[in-house]
């Protein structure tokens, strides 16, 4: 994969299985992705399609069933996989941070929201207990909570859910990461709410030049705020390239379905078009090498040979996608030109 | 805080009032008469009336109401007509005996259980899950007579180690002067090592066999709560932040599983203090629970209605106790003034 020089994070060929008692499901199969210093990048894709697998597996947070059979994952040219519990724990938090859906479950419901800050700082750097204290207060001033001094001593349960999810992103930058992801972060928010937190997330990667990972099954949100989207269906990326470009011309069948699926403007929902069939089961052992042929009214004889990802003809190199039979650009850019 | 609890105890004023009168009426419910019992078999129909007259018991129940809770407010919570003791006083001797066992005991349950059950939530499948798991089956399993008359059996007739099971001290040592009524404790205030080994001595066979009866619920608890919590999503918002495991495991988990903990320990040990008549029984300890069974046998009154009353008082300072403990774990628990 040809790959800008300044990569951040880099995720090669990875393959994440869960051994489960209905047998082994195989999560993630060859998945790369890059994301550059400063750039944010989209994933998108229906529930169950591996995004939050592949962000956890990132992290070194996975679950202890996960086994991760191939690929690699760096971060700053040093090999993830390859460290030790500890130096990843070390790395969590200070260099790569995280923030999740439903915030007002995702932070400790007994600690004050302070303390909480102040745990990561404790953990990470040397500041003594007052300077601590003062950090704190100013990472929940840096997050526009008003008021910091006071909301120090409150519980996750004195606040609203958009607060909480800014404590949780005054939590996640405490320490200045260099990676922010992004798992689903206005999930559970009212829409006034997610445009201030999308808003406050974008201002804050710009000004650290923080690469941010957001993980999103919304793509209207992954399209105002991204600059690159990756596409994913279960368990594979199916496409990837720049937001304009990709929406503009997407090239994999299911990329087109899952934008037509999305509702633009005034879009009524008799013109939203849903996508037949499920997600197959990641269990089978007859997984074709297409996972998503058996939805795909494009389907050939040719979608049983393997499959990587590879530059579209006719686009940009930086715009990939795996199928044997994609979309032209021409009838797209034609039919997304009769939508507008 | 002062006041929230003030407005606590207040609220419990008609639960016991409660108390009183169904103690009072289930007692005079029941079978058996207490004249007859103390006239013996040999008693003519005459003295059992005369006994009758002499206890108050020939006149209405509602007379007898009004002058039981008369003598109640002045404190008077009449005579064991089978020791002629005032109730109260007995109840007061008796209670720290009582006390003092199923506090150690529960402290021994507790030390043991805890981490029994955190261990085995962090390692489930592992060798001391399977130990958790045995531990609890055998404790809900065995009786605590049993287990009581097994250690006995063992520790002190088979091996010898512990002293002759017959009540708090040895017979050649003096009970130190009363301060708290806790044996362990009031010789330690009174300087007297020699009673203090003595009593200890006295206590950890019935203390263990109460720490393996409520060991169970404990443990299984503490495993249940952990397991939840640490599937809950802020353990995984810790766990990324990169904080420590002991960090993760105590200040983020143990604290929020130990809510259901807490509420499982009140629930125990006001089981415990009442119940524990068995283990009092086998070893001659001269605990509340073996008195007021005796006073019950005996259609003796007054110590019954003593006891059920003690221990409603207690359970109210107990659930007390306990909301407290809870709002200083959890700030969406504190006690509202």
């Amino acid at each position: 994969m040809n790959m800008p020089s300044n990569t951040l994070l880099e995720v090669d060929r990875l393959a994440v299985e869960f051994r489960t008692r209905g047998g082994t499901v195989r999560a993630l199969e060859n998945v790369s992705l890059a994301l550059a210093e400063g750039e944010t990048v989209g994933l998108v894709g229906e529930s169950g399609s591996g995004k939050s697998v592949l962000s956890f597996a990132a992290m070194g947070i996975q679950d202890a069933a996960a086994r991760i059979t191939a690929g690699a994952i760096r971060f700053a040219g040093q090999d993830l996989l390859a460290k030790k519990g500890a130096a990843m724990k070390a790395l969590r938090g200070r260099e790569m941070a995280m923030i999740f859906q439903n915030p007002r479950v995702a932070l400790n419901p007994i600690r004050q929201v302070g303390r909480q800050i102040e745990d990561v700082l404790a953990r990470h750097t040397d500041l003594l207990p007052a300077a601590r204290r003062a950090r704190a207060i100013e990472c929940l001033a840096e997050v526009r909570i008003p008021d910091p001094e006071r909301r120090y001593a409150a519980y996750p349960f004195e606040l609203s859910g958009g607060m909480c999810q800014r404590v949780m992103i005054a939590i996640a930058l405490a320490c200045k990461p260099r990676l922010l992801i992004a798992d689903e972060p206005t999930t559970g928010l009212d829409v006034t709410t997610q445009a201030a937190i999308m808003r406050l997330v974008r201002e804050l990667s710009a000004e650290r030049r923080m690469a941010t990972l957001l993980i999103t099954h919304d793509l209207g949100m992954a399209r105002e705020y991204c600059d690159r989207i990756a596409v994913m269906h279960a368990g594979h990326i199916v496409e990837v390239g720049p937001t304009e470009a990709l929406f503009a011309a997407p090239r994999h069948p299911y990329t087109e379905r899952l934008i037509a699926a999305t509702p633009v403007g005034a879009a009524s929902l008799a013109e939203l078009a849903a996508i037949d069939g499920n997600l197959p089961d990641l269990r089978r052992n007859d997984l074709p090498a297409c996972r998503f042929a058996e939805r795909c009214p494009r389907r050939g004889a040719e979608c049983e040979r393997p499959l990587a990802l590879a530059p579209a003809d006719g686009a940009s190199a930086t715009h990939l996608i795996a199928c044997h039979r994609p979309l032209t650009a021409a009838a797209t850019e034609a039919r997304h030109a009769a939508f507008a | 805080m002062i006041q929230a609890i003030l407005k606590r105890l207040l609220g419990a004023v008609p639960a016991i009032i409660g108390v009183v009168i169904v103690t009072f009426v289930l007692t005079r419910a029941l079978p058996g008469d207490p004249a007859a019992y103390f006239a013996g078999p040999a008693g003519s129909t005459e003295a059992i009336e005369e006994i009758r007259v002499k206890l108050g018991l020939d006149r209405s129940l509602p007379e007898q109401f009004v002058s039981y809770v008369g003598d109640l407010v002045r404190g008077d919570w009449g005579n064991s007509l089978t020791t002629g003791q005032p109730v109260l006083a007995e109840i007061a001797d008796r209670l720290p005996a009582s006390l003092e066992l199923t506090l150690v005991g529960l402290l021994l349950a507790v030390v043991v259980a805890i981490p029994l059950g955190v261990l085995a939530a962090t390692r489930p499948g592992s060798w001391i899950d399977h130990l958790c798991r045995g531990i609890t089956t055998a404790g809900v399993s065995l009786p605590t007579f049993f287990t009581g008359l097994l250690l006995a059996y063992v520790f002190y007739f088979l091996l010898g180690w512990a002293p002759s099971p017959l009540g708090r001290l040895d017979p050649y040592t003096t009970a130190p002067d009363f301060v708290t009524g806790f044996y362990l404790i009031d010789s330690l205030i009174a300087g007297e090592l020699d009673t203090f080994v003595s009593a200890a001595k006295q206590l950890i066979l019935p203390a263990i066999t109460l720490a393996l009866f409520v060991l169970a619920p404990l443990a299984r608890m503490t495993r249940a709560s952990m397991l939840g919590v640490l599937s809950a999503d802020f353990i995984r918002t810790a766990r990324a932040s990169g904080l420590r495991p002991t960090t993760v495991l105590f200040t983020y988990a143990f604290r929020n599983a130990l809510l259901p903990v807490l509420t499982t320990l009140g629930m125990v040990f006001s089981f415990l203090l009442g119940s524990n008549v068995l283990v009092e029984k086998v070893f001659a300890w001269p605990g509340i629970g073996s008195f007021a069974i005796e006073a019950l046998v005996a259609s003796d009154y007054a110590p019954v209605q003593g006891f059920v009353l003690a221990m409603a008082l207690l359970y109210v300072l107990l659930n007390l106790l306990i909301d407290v403990a809870y709002g200083l774990v959890d700030p969406r628990a504190r006690l509202e003034a």
